[in-house]
């Protein structure tokens, strides 16, 4: 870690000009640019196709970048492989299909990543593991499959799994969309507690309420651009732009 | 709203019994339809006209004797004598007659090893280090010394020409599966690899291997392979051979896997990235397990392929199982015309083990898909 990047004032997540393509014409993010502070709580919405989930999933090189800068925690993202490793490390990541691991268990799941990045012995990944498992209250769950749980389960176990490494930042890619309604609370839950543990969060989910509720920041995106970012507040009750204001007559109508 | 009721939900009862009887299940089972009545008829019919006379050429009519005469009597059904006269060429082929107390205790050693190999109790590395070991002793046994210089054995040598039978069956296809199998493994994540230089040469590599049968490939293994080779270098057919099925059921197994690896969601891969899981923790962890858990059937059918393809070696000199039953019977004008019987021996062995197989697959999947019960 360098000097520079503990310093409190420095964002912890830099997007300079970023431009990504899918395929030849696809222009998926365009000219993105976004200073993150540390500790703090985004939410990013849009309607689909605008480019939000790839935006987060470029934090973590699941999806790679052709132009521009991004900088998390002091490392840039390149082709190189160990400053990606490093930043993996450091970038927790939740799913809207959760993705748990399903021939392991509950308790092997979390252990996994600890065991084998972070080099912890069984028994210490174990403990934490556990630890983990109770702050997301799904503690007695532990030595079933993935696949024997709910829905809101599943995503509470994904949740702890993703905390396991102790990440400084954490990634939501719409974390409630695959779930049944009566399960979203229970998440939802989990994610708010987690916020006011002074974690840095980026969100891209469509729960307004979650917004209003946690985030310092919303963001909206269409087209690959950011077209407004405001405080929660503002964003809600006075959008700047006819697409935003268009967006949340939508989502907010009924 | 008016006042709240409360709701009441009814108890969970069990499911219906559902009636089973012989009446029934006939009914169910067997004259369901008029299409289902006929097929029962005419089935039933050809197996009272068939059945019978089969049973009566199998044990009835048969006799055990060792004496051709008695055999080509009218009325004589099998004549199960060519077996007890002829079992130890059918089984060990060409091997010196008094020293075939070696092929079989390898032999044994082998089985027994493949046996305690799919006992979930003996999984650990010890396996891996008593495979080792076995292989050298069985090849000790059957060759009578160690890589040709320690003799300290005092083992006569027995050439591998000489090898055949059922031992020659069992170590072929062992050996052939056990290299075969994790060769498939890399080769399908070679064509799925990112990198192009890799996923060209598997690709490439499937292809060839693919377009060509195996008794080609056995053949240059064989005869056109030494050409290549410098003046004084040699390489024993065997080996060549087992090379040469090597490569050629792993192009197979390769597609297998690849299916396998093919079938799983994207998001297992990224869910493992985003963990900072490396490449081959990635597949070794995440990937492989799942992917070989859903590829066991179509895994096993390429084993069984492989054990009964390992009959073809016979096209170049190599006599297993099915060709010393050739080499028994053909050189004997007395007993040649009972080679029925002889194809029944050899198709009870062949029958035994890959029965066994797939029954053991059936267990590997059971146990791989434990935790997707509830």
């Amino acid at each position: 870690m360098t000097a520079q990047s503990n310093t409190e004032a420095s964002p912890i997540i830099t997007f300079e000009n970023v431009n990504k393509w899918y395929g030849n014409n696809f222009h998926v993010l365009r000219d993105i640019n976004l200073e993150v502070k540390r500790g703090e709580r985004i939410v990013i919405c849009g309607p689909s196709g605008s480019g939000k989930s790839t935006l987060i999933r470029c934090i973590n090189r699941l999806e790679e970048h052709q132009e521009g800068r991004i900088v998390v925690d002091g490392t840039e993202l390149t082709d190189d492989v160990r400053a990606i490793d490093q930043i993996r490390k450091e970038v927790g990541m939740v799913f809207q299909q959760f993705n748990l691991f399903p021939h392991l268990t509950v308790l092997e799941n979390l252990t996994l990543s600890p065991m084998y990045v972070g080099k912890l012995p069984r028994k210490e990944a174990e403990e934490r593991a556990m630890a983990q498992l109770k702050r997301v209250r799904i503690a007695e769950q532990a030595h079933k499959y993935p696949l024997q749980l709910s829905g809101g389960q599943q995503q509470r176990v994904a949740i702890a799994r993703a905390l396991c490494l102790t990440p400084k930042i954490m990634l939501f890619d719409e974390p409630t969309s695959a779930l049944d309604p009566e399960m979203i609370k229970e998440v939802l839950d989990v994610m708010v507690e987690l916020a006011k543990q002074g974690i840095t969060m980026l969100c891209v989910t469509h729960e307004m309420g979650f917004a209003k509720a946690v985030a310092d920041r919303v963001i909206f995106m269409d087209q690959g651009q950011i077209v407004e970012q405001n405080a929660p507040h503002e964003f809600f009750n006075n959008p700047q732009t006819d697409r935003s204001r268009d967006f949340l007559s939508k989502i907010l109508g009924h | 709203m008016s006042e709240v009721t409360t709701f009441q939900f009814k108890p969970a009862r069990p499911a219906p019994v559902r009636s089973e009887g012989l009446v029934p299940w006939l009914r169910a089972n067997l004259f369901g339809s008029w299409q289902s009545s006929l097929t029962t008829i005419v089935v039933g019919a050809l197996l009272a006209i068939y059945l019978p006379k089969f049973l009566n050429w199998v044990f009835f009519a048969a006799t055990l004797t060792t004496n051709p005469d008695e055999c080509r009597a009218p009325g004589v059904g099998a004549c199960w004598g060519v077996i007890k006269e002829k079992y130890r060429l059918i089984i060990f082929g060409r091997y010196p007659f008094e020293e075939q107390w070696r092929p079989l205790v390898a032999t044994a050693l082998m089985l027994t090893m493949l046996v305690v190999s799919c006992i979930r109790w003996f999984w650990s590395r010890w396996l891996a280090a008593a495979w080792v070991v076995a292989l050298a002793v069985f090849f000790i046994l059957m060759y009578g010394s160690l890589f040709g210089r320690l003799d300290v054995f005092g083992l006569t040598r027995v050439t591998t020409d000489r090898w055949g039978g059922l031992p020659l069956t069992i170590m072929l296809s062992t050996l052939s599966i056990m290299a075969a199998f994790p060769l498939s493994v890399v080769v399908a994540l070679g064509r799925r690899s990112h990198l192009p230089a890799i996923r060209t040469i598997c690709t490439l590599y499937v292809e060839l291997i693919r377009g060509v049968p195996l008794i080609s490939v056995l053949f240059m293994a064989s005869f056109m392979f030494p050409l290549f080779m410098p003046q004084g270098v040699t390489i024993d057919t065997l080996l060549r051979v087992l090379v040469g099925i090597t490569l050629f059921a792993a192009a197979y197994m390769a597609e297998v896997v690849r299916g396998g690896l093919q079938a799983l969601p994207k998001g297992q891969t990224e869910a493992a990235q985003s963990l900072g899981l490396s490449y081959w923790q990635t597949q070794r962890k995440i990937i492989l397990p799942q992917a070989l858990a859903t590829v066991v059937p179509g895994i096993m059918n390429n084993f069984i392929s492989i054990f009964k393809d390992t009959s073809l070696v016979a096209i170049v000199s190599l006599y297993e199982l099915t060709g010393t039953l050739g080499l028994a019977l053909n050189s004997d004008a007395d007993w040649r015309p009972y080679k029925l019987e002889g194809y029944l021996f050899i198709t009870a062995i062949y029958f035994v083990f890959c029965f066994a197989m797939s029954r053991y697959s059936l267990w590997i999947e059971k146990q791989v898909n434990k935790s997707r019960l509830r």
